[in-house]
């Protein structure tokens, strides 16, 4: 069997399925841009489905209520970061365009607010994040006021325990308690979120489940559930689920990779074709080479080769979870172009001594240097190409884990490199 | 010798007597708990930390055939040849009789390749000449370059399970018992005689008073300061750190040997399902400090890859390091140290009767250095029994059963209940296996770590090293009520901060992705590198667990 190659020509091609290849589709769509997005399943099946701008101070610090304010101590202190980027008012226009989308999807998220969230962890500790699922909302709301509240987990769900998450925050939120369900139809053995989600979208299993969730309540009127609430339209789940039962009902996410992940990816997945983006999911990109006219990218699928044409490509390939970066035992590669990569001098530093350490790891902050248009440096200060632009935490300069701010950077940066782009091609 | 009043004289602290404390749970400090355990002794082990936490839990768990020592040390060969074949008969299930392999590559001494049968025939250890290609039949990874080859006894030994069962052998034979986080700190005279021994509860601060009658410092390289602890000066070690890696696979069924005089990695032993290559020696000044470098871990590999090619590619899971306490060197005329490797410091010298101290030496050897610290023990107590641990076989305790690579998921299969999870995905221990250890096994106790744990079954030791199952492992803890209180999320930081350390060195590769995963959950979702902050800033949740910690 000979198979053809194909050809796609597009204006942009995004390379990079996370958060930051996703929203990059998204803006550059809404842009009304030609644009073809590939990338591998990526981490963004990991996220707990917060949106977090920014909970920490680089290097340590307690957890951030204000955002924005911190914002600008950042442009002060590390002009560097990927976050300064661009101005505060428009990393706030950025998820606003984005949350907007989801919602306009089906997907409701709270707007990016003034402050940031205080939001529950799976373990019951508490997290600070810009933008809260609509089915994790409740949850803020009825800590916050103190709200006599019941957690229930599941028998046979494995990492998610109600008494773990009433432990933890018995402390600051007294009248919690802890409930265990058998879901219908799953007696026995391990279960699955995803499972359950799924199962949740027939009614019967709703309406079973919310009976269940009646006798359990007694007098309690709000009941904290792991994240199982569907996987499309969860928002509908848990208003049907509210209405069947009578109780106020939220989410509390689960150990990822996890089902507000795979809402996310499924959504994207499906919605962006139908907004004009040429998807070629499920695929790394082999080679990336700059000609005259146009940038070539080379990749394959079951049905054989495809050649993508752009006139500007984005670059968000993640960091080593994503295979964006590799971490060689003499340094630090990027695979796909062999750019040159901003590192710590020897393997012998990549870590402290102390995990937890709260400065964080030196090879966090390793990655890609841009300029101030997110595109790529050569080891010599200039832009790799100009048609190349970058995005997502695969950018240097940055701790995404420690200051709490991967959707950020993701979205600040993707928003950022669209409109560079576009620049680019308007010229 | 002065009578000292104690420090710690005041009453205010709980109060234990036993016949004989023992100080370090290392192997040594095991041997001897069942070796006395044997003479119908009752006595206290403790350790300031836990079982196998110096030396036992970090080697590279080879039972010698002695041919590692023909060419130096005939003394310690010899020793090893007959402790090896006595522990393979008596402690049949933490062995596999593996055989090993010495070889010699292209470049090494030919000299010391021809001398070698001949140096194994005077200490009486078999070794059989085989063909470089027979070798790589035997081992496939075996480098090209092969010059010569010898077959010999060596074997495995898996010391967490073999120190496990000899505390639970010595508390069904007498009740004696075990104390993990006990920290040595003073001890109390009467003229020639210790009367008690003061320690310090290193988790919560809390003092415990031992008395006994007669007291063995079994502290390894420690031993040093805890004889000084007891004014007993002469106890000189020098310390040698020792580096050693753990590969993701099981490389080689035999134990390889470099046929050449011992050096950096040079040997490489299978274990269940991996490898342990080692190790190198570098003199230090203080046994606390022994954490493996990225250069000490390169060396290795370097050196061990000339043997074995794969090794420069192979992907290892940790590295660690312990230190080797070295006595002073060569027989100085002194009789203490008419045993070369190990010595036994009866402290007759020092004034006192009813205190000693054994260190040096080696894990092969550890029945051996037992049975004399007990010799001197027994007879002190005026008890005429004799040694029996070179006739006993060691029982199996099913509580110790779990540190075996397969067991869990062999007796899971077995079993057949699903609503029996696995929690520990890479090595399948059941949540049965941890309600099994929390209850009973060797030095259980209430709000147990999730390292004690891990110590003692396999949760944590495959590839994930614990990123995944100490999460799993804690939720169900609370599940089951063992938690009550932000305890357990300090037992998780704790353990991965401890299992960091291991990994630390040989982050490179695949293992980037999975530790950017692991931190990511841990600390970008958890938040455990914060957890300082969080509970500073809610007093409220500070006042209930300091509520909790007391009654
Ligand atoms: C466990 C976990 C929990 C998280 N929780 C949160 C949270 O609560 N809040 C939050 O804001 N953020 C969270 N994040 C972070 C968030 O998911 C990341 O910030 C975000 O996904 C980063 O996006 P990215 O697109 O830059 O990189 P990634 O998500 O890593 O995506 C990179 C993409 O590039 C693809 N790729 C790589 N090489 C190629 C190639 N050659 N060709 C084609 N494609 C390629 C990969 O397949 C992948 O799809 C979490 C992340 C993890 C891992
Ligand atoms: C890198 C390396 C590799 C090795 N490989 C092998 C090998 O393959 N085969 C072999 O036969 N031998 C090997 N050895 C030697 C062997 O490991 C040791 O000889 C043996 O484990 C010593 O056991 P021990 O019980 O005497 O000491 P340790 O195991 O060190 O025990 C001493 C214990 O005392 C405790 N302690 C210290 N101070 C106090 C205090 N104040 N209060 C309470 N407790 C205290 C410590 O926590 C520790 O657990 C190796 C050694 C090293 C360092």
């Amino acid at each position: 069997m000979t198979k053809e190659r194909r050809h796609v020509s597009c204006q942009l091609a995004v390379v990079g399925t996370g958060l930051a290849g996703f929203a990059a589709a998204v803006f550059a769509g809404n842009r009304a841009l030609d644009t073809a997005l590939t990338g591998n399943t990526g981490a963004l099946a990991y996220t707990t489905g917060y949106l977090d701008l920014l909970g920490a101070m680089d290097g340590g610090g307690p957890p951030l209520d204000d955002p924005w304010q911190a914002l600008q101590t950042l442009q002060a202190t590390q002009p560097e970061h990927p976050l300064c980027r661009l101005s505060p008012a428009s990393i706030h226009a950025a998820f606003t365009e984005f949350t907007s989308f989801l919602g306009s999807a089906g997907l409701n998220y709270s707007p990016p607010g003034r402050r940031n969230e205080t939001v529950l962890t799976p373990v019951g500790t508490l997290k600070k994040t810009l933008c809260v699922p609509s089915t994790m909302a409740p949850g803020t709301t009825a800590l916050t006021d103190k709200k006599p509240c019941l957690v229930v987990d599941f028998h046979g769900l494995k990492g998610f325990s109600a008494r773990q998450v009433v432990a933890n925050l018995g402390g600051s939120w007294p009248v919690l308690s802890a409930a265990r369900l058998v879901f219908p139809g799953m007696e026995h053995g391990e279960i699955y979120p995803e499972v359950m989600a799924r199962s949740l979208e027939t009614a019967a299993t709703r309406a079973h489940l919310a009976e269940l969730l009646r006798e359990v309540a007694g007098d309690v009127t709000t009941v904290g559930l792991p994240a199982i609430l569907g996987i499309h339209r969860p928002d509908r789940v848990r208003a049907e689920l509210e209405k069947l039962s009578g109780l106020r009902i939220f989410e509390i996410p689960t150990m990822p990779p996890a089902v507000p992940g795979i809402r996310l990816r499924e959504l994207l997945e499906q919605v962006l074709p139908q907004r004009g983006t040429t998807l070629i999911p499920q695929q790394k990109i082999k080679t990336l080479s700059f000609e005259k006219d146009a940038v070539r990218l080379d990749l394959a699928d079951n049905y054989g080769p495809i050649v993508i044409e752009a006139q500007a490509v984005i670059l968000a390939t993640g960091r080593f979870l994503s295979g964006g970066l590799a971490a060689d035992p003499n340094g630090i590669r990027e695979p796909l172009l062999d750019l040159p990569v901003s590192q710590p001098g020897s393997r012998a530093d990549w870590f402290r001594e102390g995990y937890t350490d709260r400065r964080g790891h030196p090879i966090n902050r390793a990655g890609l240097s841009v300029d101030d248009s997110c595109r790529p440096l050569t080891a010599e200060g200039r832009p790799f190409d100009r048609r190349l632009f970058c995005a997502g935490i695969i950018l240097a300069n940055q701790d995404w884990i420690r200051s709490r701010c991967g959707a950020g950077v993701a979205i600040a940066s993707a928003y950022r490199s669209v409109e560079q782009v576009r620049q680019l091609l308007g010229d | 010798m002065e009578p000292s009043t104690s420090r710690f004289s005041e009453p205010a602290h709980d109060t234990v007597e036993t016949d004989v404390l023992i100080v370090g749970g290392g192997m040594t400090g095991a041997g001897i708990m069942r070796d006395l355990a044997l003479r119908g002794i009752h006595s206290t082990l403790i350790d300031r930390r836990d079982l196998c936490a110096g030396a036992s839990g970090g080697n590279h768990g080879l039972l010698h055939s002695g041919a590692r020592y023909v060419s130096n040390d005939r003394e310690s060969a010899v020793q090893c040849r007959r402790e090896n074949v006595l522990l393979r008969r008596l402690a049949r299930r933490c062995i596999e009789p593996t055989g090993g392999l010495f070889v010699a590559i292209d470049g090494d001494d030919p000299d010391f390749a021809a001398a070698f049968p001949q140096w194994c025939s005077v200490a009486g250890i078999a070794c059989e000449l085989v063909t470089p290609d027979e070798a790589r039949r035997l081992e496939p990874h075996l480098s090209e370059r092969i010059i010569a080859a010898y077959r010999v006894d060596d074997a495995t030994v898996d010391p967490f399970r073999l120190a496990l069962q000899h505390v639970a052998h010595a508390g069904s034979l007498t009740g004696s018992s075990y104390r993990p986080h006990s920290d040595l700190i003073a001890f109390d005279h009467d003229n020639d005689q210790l009367t008690s021994a003061i320690c310090r509860d290193s988790r919560t601060g809390a003092l415990l008073r031992i008395r006994a009658r007669q007291f063995v410092n079994a502290g390894g390289a420690w031993a040093g300061r805890i004889a000084q602890l007891a004014g007993c000066p002469d106890v000189h070690l020098r310390y040698s750190k020792g580096t050693l890696l753990i590969s993701h696979d099981r490389l080689t069924n035999h134990v390889v040997n470099r046929l050449r005089p011992p050096a950096d990695g040079d040997i490489l032993v299978p274990g269940g399902t991996v490898s342990v290559l080692g190790t190198t020696s570098l003199r230090i000044d203080d046994p606390d400090l022994a954490v493996p470098t990225v250069a000490e871990v390169d060396r290795n590999i370097a050196e061990g890859a000339m043997m074995l090619p794969v090794l420069a590619t192979t992907r290892y899971l940790r590295a660690f390091s312990r230190v080797r306490p070295l006595l002073p060197a060569g027989d100085d005329g002194d009789d203490r140290h008419a045993v070369r490797g190990f010595a036994l410091y009866d402290h007759q010298g020092d004034g006192l009767t009813n205190f000693c101290t054994i260190t040096g030496g080696k894990l092969t050897t550890f029945r051996l250095m037992a049975q004399q610290a007990a010799d001197l023990v027994a007879a002190r107590l005026g008890n005429t029994t004799s040694g029996r641990t070179d006739t006993t076989p060691l029982p199996e305790d099913d509580s110790c059963r779990w540190t075996e690579p397969g067991a869990a998921p062999r007796y899971w299969h077995l079993a057949g209940n699903r609503d029996d999870m696995v929690l520990c995905e890479c090595e399948m221990v059941p949540q049965s296996a941890i309600d099994e250890i929390v209850r009973c096994a060797p030095g259980a106790e209430e709000e147990m770590t999730l390292e004690a744990i891990a110590l003692r079954s396999r949760a944590g030791k495959g590839p994930c090293q614990g990123s995944f199952c100490g999460i799993r492992i804690a939720s169900y803890l609370y599940d089951r009520g063992h938690y009550r209180d932000r305890t357990g999320l300090q037992h998780m930081r704790d353990f991965f901060n401890e299992r960091f350390k291991g990994m630390r060195t040989v982050i490179r590769g695949p293992q980037a992705a999975q530790m950017e995963l692991a931190e990511a959950l841990h600390c970008g979702v958890l938040g455990l590198d914060a957890l300082d902050d969080e509970d500073d800033r809610d007093p409220l949740t500070q006042r209930l667990e300091t509520g909790a910690t007391d009654d």
